[in-house]
């Protein structure tokens, strides 16, 4: 069977493959000399296993074909127009936090703010850091994000073919309570194109440091972006980590976020999801030192026909550690959600405690979730739990709304925002909370709550 | 008469629960029910308000010459009934202050009158948070999120100040309640009290009857109430218990 498919593949390369091949044969030749074999094994994986389809495992739900049967193209530099104002709409949370803007996938260093950055933080873009900061991407950059199996096989095509992005290194003992934000927008130039968006994050010892990586689209464009983001929390570091997909309606996003996390370091990311036509986020952490922690929360909101994939894997690889998981999802009109939850608790990983959930909310019959957790437990000496619920609003708490006289079409458009405030109000970051707050009350109640 | 009940009887997935309960309410009135635990006097109280899980099998409720059983639960608190919930609701990321205020216009707007606006709505939560001695940061929180089992009390008789019912039924409001929370409750109630309102207050226990004196205590046993009095009945109960009360009727029926 699989051999058939593979022989049929020779004969009829799909049309992705292609255009993939033919962007890394005009790639320039620049940057460190260890950068060009990684490209090519990179690209060799890929070329290899081909793209995912609903076979492979890790995409048993969403069918990437939408995105693999389509020749993007390498997006062309931003022309230049984009204004402040243009992109004031995402500034979420304070204006005059240190933000790194990119147009395109290309950074833009007329609309960025980074002559403010606390003392101890580094931040520039990933092709400069190329030329300037060889040694720190040689540690780490492909080193954190696997491009092996045809399950990450965008994140292969990434790596061969990253330009731009943002690196971030944070000095030990450095407490930034100042957040980074990092803001990728695409504009009408965007329309076929795809970007590689490729950042790092490093947090070294006893730092702490909060990163919000935005997606958004200025326009209508229908383009893909295939990002990817390795962070590297060591010893006794805290990161917080938001990420937010608002692409346009038109676009495609798969993005994957892979951590490594070193004793005692703590990794909070929250994944909020409203954009793009068909999305998968990916977010991977391994727990590689004893007395770590990671809360992986989300938050996915669709209509029409939206697909939104989350899979989110956490590898339990040394003992003492915790992990905590909520992922909600509001689903109206045609729109389908994935969570796929996997938590690996490895032999030696004793005393580890897990906790999982992903509940959903279905606004309209014809929406759709499938939730699958994980958990492949292989030490003894283990609290892992999952739950799972998809449903409407609750009865009793309509109930106990309606019984104050508000009626039903609000009781109904207040309960649906309670269910996303429950877990956006585990975000930390006060004013990054209150936006995302505002944003979805008057998503679903025209109003601004206060 | 504000409400008269007549031979009542609901069911929560089929297992009948009221069987047959009559009583009549005027205004100025406060009506005691009591019983033992499983006697249907939460269920009593939750019908009045409109809970969907209960099914009305028999029986009428007329409040204000109208059939309440009619009534969806938005239109019986646009009538003035206001019940005050044993177990609170918690509602994530809608502050107090929001809920109250989105509450209290649209019981005006179902009663032909205008809008009020934050601001003005601001100024009558202020006198209403004296009466219930709650701070103001109470507001700001999300409804019952992280309340203590005495603030989730307090809040639901804030509701009912700032509603300022005509028929006010109390789940339970005393259960789990210290001394000093159930006075500031009882104080809270009473400073409702008006000649044209009513309250209903449910109680296993005597002890908030000392803060609230009723008019008329009703003792409710296996969905039916059994025996009907002045407040001290109240004070018999608390006393010699409900055993005499739910051997009483087994005579009969023998």
């Amino acid at each position: 069977m699989t051999g058939s498919l593979r022989s049929r593949q020779r004969l009829e390369p799909d049309v992705g493959t292609t255009v993939y091949h033919q962007q890394f044969a005009t790639l320039p030749n620049e940057g460190p000399t260890w950068l060009g074999p990684m490209r090519k094994r990179a690209m060799e994986r890929f070329e290899a296993h081909g793209f995912p389809t609903p076979k492979n495992e890790d995409w048993h739900f969403t069918n990437p074909a939408p995105i693999t049967e389509e020749a993007f193209q390498p997006m062309k530099p931003a022309l230049g127009t984009v204004t402040h104002a243009d992109i004031a709409p995402f500034l979420v949370g304070h204006a005059e936090w240190p933000t790194v803007v990119f147009v395109n996938g290309r950074y833009s260093p007329s609309l960025s703010k980074v002559d403010n950055l606390p003392i101890g933080v580094q931040v520039m873009s990933l092709a400069s850091a190329l030329h300037e900061e060889p040694t720190l991407l040689e540690q780490y950059l492909g080193k954190v994000a696997c491009y092996e199996t045809q399950g990450v096989a965008f994140t292969a095509i990434n790596t061969a073919l990253m330009r731009d992005g943002a690196v971030l290194h944070v000095a030990s003992d450095t407490v930034v309570e100042t957040p980074i934000h990092l803001l990728f927008v695409s504009d009408a130039g965007a329309e076929g194109g795809v970007s590689y968006p490729r950042n790092l994050l490093v947090v070294e010892r006893n730092a702490r440091a909060t990163v919000i990586e935005q997606y958004a689209s200025l326009g209508d464009a229908r383009y893909l972006t295939n990002s990817v983001t390795e962070c590297v929390v060591t010893d006794g570091a805290t990161l917080h980590h938001y990420k937010l997909q608002r692409e346009g309606m038109k676009a495609f996003h798969v993005g994957h976020v892979e951590v490594t996390q070193a004793r005692d370091s703590h990794y909070v990311s929250f994944s909020f999801v409203s954009g793009a036509s068909l999305s998968r986020s990916n977010i991977y952490t391994t727990l590689a030192g004893d007395g770590c922690g990671a809360t992986l929360n989300g938050l996915y909101m669709l209509d029409g026909h939206q697909t939104s994939d989350h899979q989110t894997r956490i590898e339990h690889a040394q003992p003492n550690c915790y992990s905590r998981e909520m992922y909600k999802g509001i689903l109206d009109g045609s729109s389908h959600g994935v969570f796929n939850g996997k938590v690996y608790v490895h032999p030696i990983a004793q005393k580890t405690d897990g906790k999982q959930t992903n509940k959903t909310l279905l606004l309209s019959d014809r929406a759709r979730i499938d939730t699958k957790p994980q958990l492949e437990i292989f030490a003894d000496d283990v609290k892992c739990t999952h739950g799972a619920t998809v449903g409407r609003l609750d009865d009793l708490a309509s109930f106990y709304m309606k019984s104050r006289g508000v009626g039903a079409e609000t009781t109904r458009r207040l309960l649906t925002y309670a269910f996303a405030a429950e877990v956006l109000e585990t975000i930390e970051l006060e004013p990054l909370k209150e936006a995302l707050e505002a944003m979805t009350m008057a998503r679903y109640t025209g109003s601004t709550g206060k | 008469m504000m409400l008269s009940i007549q031979d009542l009887h609901a069911t929560v997935a089929d297992k009948e629960i009221l069987r047959g309960i009559s009583l009549t309410v005027s205004a100025g009135e406060v009506h005691a029910i009591m019983g033992p635990n499983g006697s249907g006097k939460s269920t009593l109280a939750q019908v009045l308000a409109g809970h969907p899980g209960y099914v009305v099998t028999g029986g009428s409720v007329t409040y204000m010459g109208q059939d309440l059983l009619e009534m969806q639960p938005e239109a019986r608190a646009h009538a003035g009934v206001f019940l005050a919930f044993q177990y609170p609701i918690e509602i994530p990321g809608v502050s107090n202050a929001y809920f109250l205020r989105t509450a209290y216009n649209e019981v005006r707007k179902a009663n032909g009158q205008e809008e009020v606006d934050p601001m003005d709505f601001l100024d009558i939560m202020t006198e209403k948070l004296q009466l219930v001695e709650m701070d103001e940061a109470m507001l700001q929180r999300s409804v019952n999120m992280g309340f203590s089992g005495g603030e989730k009390k307090r809040n639901e008789i804030l509701q009912m100040a700032v509603l300022e019912p005509r028929l006010a039924i109390l789940d339970e409001t005393d259960s789990g309640l210290d001394i000093d929370a159930l006075r500031i409750v009882a104080h809270g109630v009473n400073s409702l009290r008006r000649p044209d309102k009513a309250t209903i207050v449910v109680t296993h226990y005597q002890r908030l009857l000392n803060y609230i004196v009723p008019d008329f205590v009703h003792v409710l046993v296996n969905g039916r109430i059994v025996k009907s009095g002045g407040k001290e009945l109240a004070l018999e109960l608390e006393a010699k218990g409900y055993d005499w009360l739910i051997e009483e009727p087994a005579a009969v029926g023998a």
